[in-house]
């Protein structure tokens, strides 16, 4: 398989600040890598390097066969950039954004109409068409954004945390738009702050922290050696720690985490709904009802804990 | 020549962008108006009778200076998009694309221009109203408003650099006015230069905004006689180094903000 993205030993300094520090990574075509990290690990200036929007001290970037550094007009017909910050004209209506994007990617006046329409119906944004995009909501402008760098359907797309302050609700029509994207053969990197969303998204994740890698694999290598998920337990009683202890070292098969001035107990689980209802059958067969019980998802916080044995830096 | 004419296409495309942005926010252009009008009436009126100028009537000497006052801060908006864009993550979004890299500022120099031109329709109703007349014939009329478009044109230029270093909307918007002022008060545009002191004179006479206010007041018939029209070349010559200023102005600083263009990056 070919690559689409290639970096190797990228380097960069603001000043004092080492924003990357050596990063290398490899994109394979029609994959997703996910970068994750926390605000300020280098994630975007990688981004920004990748789509020829900044060049770095060293290193070397090869985007869709091209080089990014010595021709960088060439990389930019290939890719589509969706920034952090919804870059969409907000006095524009969303149709007239589109086509803009459409003719400054050098597409036919009649050709970037049509794809306008075609891609405001796609991302469900055809009755606020002719709507200023001040009107729209968080959601609405991050659809429109992302709609703006698909315009002429790139084989690499670019997403720097296009979640990022986004509802819930929202935040899943995001990804339902960005997995199709990915079934129809883009290759994809995306930068996020939320394992979940690497998880959900990612074939392969690549952590960083202060501008380098500090852990690479896929969602379930990493999960694993975070721990994945655990399911917590707090009983109200202290002289029901040892019984719920019994029980959860059956269940799992070895001595759970117990934190007896807490009275709260974990276990690392795999199938976590059938998990969870076998502890609850067995502790209420022992008489026990717990005070808390709940499935814990692995976040980047426990990524970087397990990894870095520090928090993740505020 | 394929990048110059993709750098237009493009440009055009930007420009119309810009433009939209008049049509939906109109108090813009309606604040860009009411300041030079209020300062038509302040000149006319309240300085008019205490300025002397041999040879023209003050109010029909004033309109040249306050035509191309007006402008020139018209071009400082260029400075104020610019920032605007940069603050919002639109310059690095036009930045990914594969368009001409001198296209988003060309773009927005031509909306600035056209926001002039209508901005200048109405200064040249205010004018005629105040009792300015051009006594010379059409040639002079229209080749005086290409002169001053195009001294606004290169500004603009100059308020392109400002507003892609400042990155901040705060910033262009006192960066990108502030050295306006002395320009403009160092000049001919109000007075006559020939009232300052003797070591001020010559910096007010070869004032690039001088030169072009004299040029335009001789292309109307509303220049003063002797002494008011300043002292050696450039009293004599206005029109030539008016030309002379604004290629100078065009060569450093078109080159110089799409260096600026090509490496600018969003504040992060």
């Amino acid at each position: 398989m070919t690559d689409a993205i290639v970096a190797q030993g990228l380097t960069k300094t603001y000043g004092a600040v080492k924003a990357l520090d050596g990063i290398d990574l490899r994109v394979p075509e029609g994959t997703v890598l996910g970068l994750l990290g926390p605000n300020g690990a280098g994630k975007t200036t990688c981004v920004r390097i990748l789509t020829t929007l900044l060049r770095p001290d060293s290193g070397s970037v090869t985007v869709a066969g091209i080089d990014v550094l010595a021709h960088p007009q060439r990389v930019r017909r290939s890719i589509g950039l969706s920034g952090q910050n919804a870059a969409v004209d907000e006095h524009l209506t969303g149709y007239e954004n589109l086509e803009m994007m459409g003719r400054l990617y050098q597409l036919g006046r009649k050709t970037a109409r049509t794809r306008a329409h075609e891609l405001l119906e796609r991302f469900e944004l055809t009755d606020a068409a002719d709507r200023p995009a001040k009107t729209y909501s968080g959601g609405m402008r991050r659809r429109l954004d992302l709609a703006g760098a698909l315009v002429t359907s790139p084989p690499v797309i670019f997403l720097d945390e296009p979640t990022t302050g986004l509802d819930p609700r929202s935040r899943l029509g995001m990804w339902d738009v960005i997995a199709e994207r990915v079934r129809s053969g883009s290759t994809l990197l995306l930068t996020t702050q939320y394992l979940e969303e690497a998880d959900r998204l990612a074939d392969d994740i690549l952590v960083v922290d202060h501008g380098r890698a500090i852990a690479h694999g896929t969602p379930d290598q990493l999960k694993r050696q975070v721990g994945g998920e655990r399911l917590e337990l707090t009983v109200s009683e202290a002289d029901q720690v040892p019984v719920a202890e019994g029980a959860l070292k059956e269940i799992s098969g070895e001595p759970p985490t117990v934190d007896r001035a807490a009275r709260t107990l974990s276990i690392p689980v795999a199938n976590s709904t059938r998990t969870l209802i076998e502890v609850v059958r067995r502790l209420d067969a022992a008489g026990i009802e717990p005070a808390e019980i709940g499935i814990h998802r692995a976040t980047l916080d426990d990524v970087f804990l397990a990894l870095t044995g520090q928090e993740v830096p505020k | 020549m394929t990048a110059v004419v993709g750098a237009f296409v493009d440009g055009w495309v930007v420009t119309k962008r810009n433009l939209i942005k008049i049509k939906r926010i109109p108090d813009l252009l309606i604040f860009s108006t009411v300041q030079p009008i209020m300062f038509v009436l302040l000149f006319a009126y309240v300085f008019g009778g205490a300025i002397n100028t041999p040879g023209v009537n003050y109010r029909e000497y004033l309109m040249a200076g306050i035509f191309t006052q007006t402008v020139m801060f018209g071009s400082g908006i260029t400075a104020i998009g610019l920032a605007d864009d940069l603050q919002k993550g639109i310059i690095d979004r036009f930045r990914s694309l594969p368009m001409s890299r001198a296209a988003v500022l060309i773009g927005r120099t031509t909306s600035d221009l056209l926001n002039n031109v209508l901005v200048l329709v109405i200064m040249v109703l205010c004018g005629l109203l105040v009792g300015w007349r051009i006594h010379t014939g059409v040639l002079g009329a229209v080749a005086g408003f290409a002169l001053m478009l195009l001294f606004g044109y290169a500004i603009s230029w100059v308020a392109a650099v400002i507003g892609l270093a400042a990155k901040t909307v705060e910033v262009a918007q006192s960066a990108g006015l502030i050295w306006m002022f002395p320009v403009t008060f160092l000049s001919n545009a109000f007075i006559t230069t020939n009232t300052l002191p003797d070591w001020l004179q010559p910096v007010a006479d070869w004032n690039p905004l001088s030169a072009v206010v004299l040029a335009l007041r001789d292309l109307w018939g509303n220049a003063p006689e002797g002494l008011g029209r300043g002292d050696g070349f450039p009293a004599e010559h206005p029109l030539a180094l008016a030309l002379i200023w604004i290629t100078g102005i065009l060569l450093v600083f078109v080159p110089w903000s799409i260096a600026k263009y090509r490496k600018t990056a969003t504040a992060s």
